[in-house]
């Protein structure tokens, strides 16, 4: 008996290697991989950008000093090969790779990643141009916020002296915002340098047409190899079902943001597979508690009961999605898979909403966003289904939108008594979700608990990684507990390529470098 | 004549300012904030006060105007808050697309409105006049989004003979000289890419075309009923002349001048009409963009883009006024 | 030659009108047409088959049936009877807009084409404006800073159809104010609004009747394309236009989504137009058929 367990443990390690080994000797170099995507990007220089169709190519042209491990939020070496912290948290020192160039032939050193991160942090720079430098403010709270000083130490070494420590640093730089550039090419096109990006990364700028392509060839110095592909092309195809289309006829081998209708043919189409992105979003009904009756945690648990979030997944994510019972994402460490979800009973609901003293109902104004995001693809649809949903228990919603720029304006101003929403994740740090969008001094649902603030200002402090898990796991038992959100979904927003592209993995933060795709022709 | 044209176009000065004015309004009425639709969802207030304040919009009202105009006489309009990139620049890659299928559902319309017209009227009460007159009175009662749809569903899903949307197929190359891609694949000798755009313009050309051709149809109809019936062509019959020659050469001529003016004005329905069917074919034109603008909140975008498309209306207008006085020799230049 | 005199004419032309408009066949049509919308929309709760707002998620996008006559939509919501429930929303915007667009539009050409000199330079100068932007983006404009609801869309129709109705009306006035029975009327101390409302009004009244039907067939056209564009209905109202608004991306799957509600428009703004020729021909045989 146990020897043919050997045996055949012994066959599937056979079997495993040899597979390994015809894949690693099928790949080929050359040829032209085209990426339809559903818009253009806005700008090439990453640090002035907010957008994915925009740093879906600067992952290419540029490097960050550490980087995420394919499919990953986990941290891996990038410029830098190696680091160390100090005891108090305060001093990162950084090793950089040695030979390094930027497509234009300046070296990768020490001075240039000063020198990048002075244009970035410091408003009197002489080229703090160009916009807003949206990010930078953003993670590191602002010009120059949390980095005191970078030091060049030597040619290779650099130095982050910071003003307290900050757990997610480290997450932080990996970030595709935080792409080094040359700084020679900075100086010579200075407001235009958005058309002209140099980086080091394994793709080289050939050429942007604005509105129609963006043209990439070959790293032939790339420091983790050449690039299997010769060229890669971004073409926009705005309309989703036409961009289907031309990858269906051929004339593009990739494409995201497919119709949850037009799922169904991919899956029988044996040209084309569906792969998914982990998920690194949370789609969410929020309920304001300024605003009765929602002040009542009664009410709230009610609405819980109520919403049938399978159904919605299978009816609006064509089932690309899981269920939400926490704030963060199953894909992000801290997540705590103890939690159980208030399941879909309609009479509990009831109970609950008699409980609070409603056993007729009540009337109120839900508001839906006007565009579709990863986390709500069909936004109307998904809140006219909730909407339906909450009518079975008596109480009526009156559906409102905004246009996108407005609808912002009034969730953070505090208008909407219950509106869905979003967020995705940039970083890959619990902090990033928990603090960000529930704690009382950051939340914009009326959401108030001094024991949820003081558990994340102590994990945004600790450098402790296990430390700081137990707290997000307890922070995610209260949150349960006071249902300031109702969780809908977390998506794993599909991506389409034909089956002759190979090794395209996605990653959670929604961009990855393409130097390790290949196409089997 | 040339003073009568002048004299136009002088008229229209106080138009325009009006049009820049209400336009000018219009924006700054319009709640939301283009600083908060392009930080999303990660808006801070520092970074929108920090955005606002270097698109200008901090400034008070009067003074954005002035600048507004001033920029206008100098022919700037100002950059795209989304794209940065000068509107006008946008607009004049923009335009040709809307006008390349303006004037391709023209042709359309006039192509097949106005022989159908001539042929009812010349056989009037038959099967062909009711039947015509029928399907032009449903055309007109028709949404172009709707007609869009069904042209897509059938042509393209169901048939597969046309592209659904866009203006070039991914794959084809060609370079864009004047962004008429008519003209810029037969400057290059393209026929690939000519056939191509051709294909492209179909779909949304007869969409678009469908409810002028329905009037003008109409029209050509009951101007050329009119004239029939009038003694000198009735003097003409008399003569023996045969009926072709006093159809085409008689009649056409005199029921010409109202036929005219409605083909006039429907071209400058037809630029309104570009914004539904450019949204629906995903058309690259100016009518989409304009839309996604107000939606983007880009004002300066939007400010240069009602006003291109108004003063572009108002100029359509003035020379259908022109040509009409061209061919009526009743009217007086005053 | 007094005023009495000219007013009563051997035959009431209302009544001549009248029995024209019966004896034409297109009239007759739009009236039918016309009658069985507002029947309806009157019985909707009697004739419509389900509730429609009633969702089921499992069955989207179900073929048309016996069960369901033109099938399910995105929601799983029966569309013929949102079709049927859609008629109540198309009449009364047709019939609210086109009320903002005739009260406004009759007045201020009124006092344009009466008063003359000021007035009629300042408002026909703002009709001029007005009719330099294309409707649909004028309207599209006014939403966005109204906010988008049903309600802002009607009174953006109204608005943009104004001009055509102040144009009428000064014309017309201007034709008879110089009349001989209209000085007469002065002279003999006729104030102002009695002249207006008893001479200049009914003497529009012909081509006014007709451009108000016809712009209640253009109203519901443009309320079905804000609506769509999402700027008019909101969900989950079952206009005939928001109603499309989603219908592209489910073409390949699901015609029946797309096909119906644009029929549905297309019934009513035809008994609209078939009524309005119908009127000009009965009105006036002169008026041009444009």
């Amino acid at each position: 008996m146990n020897y043919v367990k050997k045996l055949s443990l012994l066959l599937v390690v056979a079997l495993v290697v040899v597979l390994f080994s015809f894949s690693v000797y099928a790949q080929e170099y050359g040829g032209t991989f085209v990426f339809g995507r559903g818009g253009d990007s806005v700008g090439l220089d990453p640090i002035q950008v907010t957008d994915g169709e925009s740093f879906k190519v600067t992952q290419q042209v540029y490097d960050t000093v550490v980087m995420f491990k394919p499919g990953t939020t986990e941290v891996i070496p990038g410029l830098a090969k190696d680091w160390e912290v100090s005891e108090d948290g305060k001093t990162w020192t950084f090793h950089l790779r040695e030979g390094v160039e930027f497509h234009d032939g300046n070296p990768v050193n020490a001075e240039a990643i000063k020198w990048n991160f002075e244009r970035w942090g410091y408003e009197d720079h002489p080229y703090h141009i160009g916009g807003e430098f949206t990010y930078y403010a953003y993670m590191f709270q602002d010009f120059p916020g949390v980095i005191k000083e970078v030091n060049a130490v030597d040619e290779y070494t650099v130095e982050f002296v910071l003003e307290n420590p900050q757990g997610p640093f480290l997450n932080n730089l990996a970030m595709v915002s935080f792409g080094i550039a040359s700084p020679e090419a900075v100086k010579k096109w200075g407001e235009d340098y958005f058309k002209h990006p140099v980086g080091s990364g394994p793709f080289k700028f050939v050429e942007w047409k604005q509105g129609d392509r963006v043209v990439l060839e070959a790293n032939e110095d790339y420091w983790d190899g050449r690039p299997y592909l010769d060229k890669v092309i971004f073409r926009s195809i705005p309309d989703n079902g036409a961009r289907y289309m031309e990858l269906r006829s051929g004339s593009i081998d990739m494409m995201d943001y497919i119709n949850p209708e037009d799922v169904q043919s991919v899956e029988e189409n044996d040209d084309l597979d569906l792969i998914l992105r982990p998920s690194f979003n949370v789609g969410y009904f929020a309920m304001h508690q300024d605003f009765e009756p929602f002040d009542n945690v009664l009410v709230r648990k009610a609405f819980a009961h109520a919403i049938n979030k399978e159904a919605l997944i299978g009816a609006f994510y064509a089932g690309l999605a899981e269920p939400a019972k926490n704030p963060l994402p199953p894909s992000i460490w801290g997540y705590n898979d103890e939690i159980e979800d208030y399941p879909y009973d309609l009479e509990k609901a009831k109970e609950l909403l008699a409980e609070a003293g409603y056993p007729d109902g009540f009337e109120f104004d839900f508001y839906y966003m006007p565009v579709p995001r990863p986390y709500f693809p069909q936004p109307k649809m998904i809140a006219q289904a909730v909407q339906y949903y909450l009518s079975e228990i008596g109480v009526t919603a009156n559906l409102l939108s905004y246009d996108w720029g407005t609808y912002l304006d009034k969730y953070y101003d505090d208008q909407f008594q219950t509106y869905i929403l979003g967020w995705t994740g940039d970083n890959g740090d619990p902090d990033n979700f928990l603090y960000v969008l529930l704690d009382q001094t950051q939340n914009n649902c009326g959401y108030e608990s001094e024991e949820l603030h003081e558990i994340l200002i102590e994990a945004q402090k600790s450098v402790d990684k296990e430390e700081r898990v137990a707290l997000y796991e307890e922070a995610q038992e209260i949150i349960h507990e006071d249902v300031p959100w109702v969780p809908i979904a977390h998506s794993t927003p599909p991506l389409v390529k034909k089956t002759m592209v190979k090794n395209y993995i996605p990653n959670p933060t929604s961009t990855e470098k393409l130097h390790r795709v290949w196409l089997d022709d | 004549m040339t003073s009568y044209i002048i004299k136009r176009l002088i008229a229209l000065i106080p138009v325009i300012i009006g049009v820049a004015l209400v336009v000018f309004l219009i924006i700054h009425l319009i709640p939301g904030d283009p600083a908060q639709t392009m930080l999303g969802e990660r808006a801070t207030v520092e970074a929108i006060e920090q955005l606002r304040e270097s698109m200008g919009l901090n400034e008070p009202l009067y003074i954005q105007f002035i600048s507004f105009f001033k920029g206008l006489l100098s022919g700037d309009l100002g950059r795209s808050v989304m794209s940065n990139n000068p509107v006008l620049n946008e607009i004049s890659v923009r335009f040709p697309a809307t006008l390349e299928l303006s004037f391709c559902a023209m042709i359309f319309a006039v192509g097949v409105g106005i022989p159908a017209g001539i042929f009812a009227a010349t056989h009037q009460n038959s099967f062909f006049d009711n039947a015509s007159m029928l399907i032009a009175l449903v055309g007109v009662s028709m949404p172009i989004f709707w007609l869009g749809l069904m042209l897509i569903w059938l042509f393209a899903v169901i048939l597969g003979w046309l592209p659904p949307s866009s203006r070039l197929s991914v794959g084809v190359e060609l370079d864009y000289i004047t962004n008429i891609l008519l003209v810029d694949s037969i400057i290059q000798l393209n026929w690939d890419a000519f056939k191509d755009v051709f294909s492209h313009l179909i779909l949304p050309s007869v969409a678009l075309g469908t409810i002028p051709l329905a009037i003008i149809a109409r029209m050509t109809r009951s101007s050329m009923l009119e004239v029939l019936k009038q003694d000198y062509i009735r003097t003409a019959y008399s003569k023996g002349l045969q009926d072709r020659i006093v159809v085409y050469k008689h009649a056409l001529k005199n029921a010409f001048i109202p036929i005219i003016t409605v083909v006039g004005l429907q071209f400058g329905v037809l630029l309104g009409g570009a914004v539904l069917t450019e949204t629906i074919f995903s058309w690259p034109g100016l009518g989409k963009y304009l839309v996604d603008a107000i939606y983007a909140r880009d004002f300066p975008v939007v400010q240069g883009g009602i006003l291109f498309f108004a003063i572009a209306f108002v100029l359509v207008n003035l020379l259908v006024d022109i040509s009409y006085a061209a061919i009526d020799p009743r009217i007086e230049y005053k | 030659m007094t005023n009495e005199e000219i007013k009563r004419r051997p035959s009431n032309p209302w009544y001549e009108a009248g029995r024209r408009l019966l004896k034409n066949r297109i009239g007759l049509l739009g009236i039918a047409f016309i009658g069985i919308l507002v029947f309806i929309a009157i019985f909707a709760p009697l004739i419509a088959p389900y509730d429609p707002l009633a969702q089921n998620i499992m069955g989207r996008y179900k073929a048309p049936s016996s069960e369901h006559l033109l099938g399910t939509d995105e929601m799983g919501r029966d569309i013929l009877s949102r079709i049927i429930y859609g008629s109540r929303i198309s009449l009364q915007v047709g019939l609210f807009s086109v009320s903002i667009a005739l009260v406004t539009g009759v007045f201020l050409g009124l006092l344009a084409g009466y008063y003359g000199g000021f007035w009629d330079m300042l408002i026909m100068r703002i009709m001029d404006i007005m009719l330099a932007f294309p409707a649909i983006l004028l309207a599209i404009a006014i939403v966005a800073i109204l906010g988008p609801q049903l309600r802002n869309a009607m009174l953006a129709i109204g608005i943009i159809n104004i001009p055509r109705f102040a144009r009428i009306v000064r014309s017309s006035a201007i034709s008879i104010k110089e009349s001989e029975y209209i000085l007469a009327a002065k002279m003999m101390g006729a104030s102002d609004v009695r002249i207006i409302f008893f001479h200049l009004l009914p003497n529009a009244m012909a081509p006014l009747i007709v451009q108000t039907t016809l712009s209640i067939a253009t109203a519901i056209l443009e309320a079905a394309a804000l609506s769509f564009l999402g700027l008019g209905a909101q969900p989950p109202t079952p206009e005939w236009g928001a109603m499309l608004t989603d219908a592209r991306s489910s073409l390949q799957q699901a015609p029946w989504v797309a096909t119906f509600p644009g029929l549905a428009i297309i019934f009513g703004v035809l008994g609209f137009n078939l009524l309005g020729d119908g009127l000009r021909d009965a009105l006036d045989p002169k008026m041009k058929n444009v």
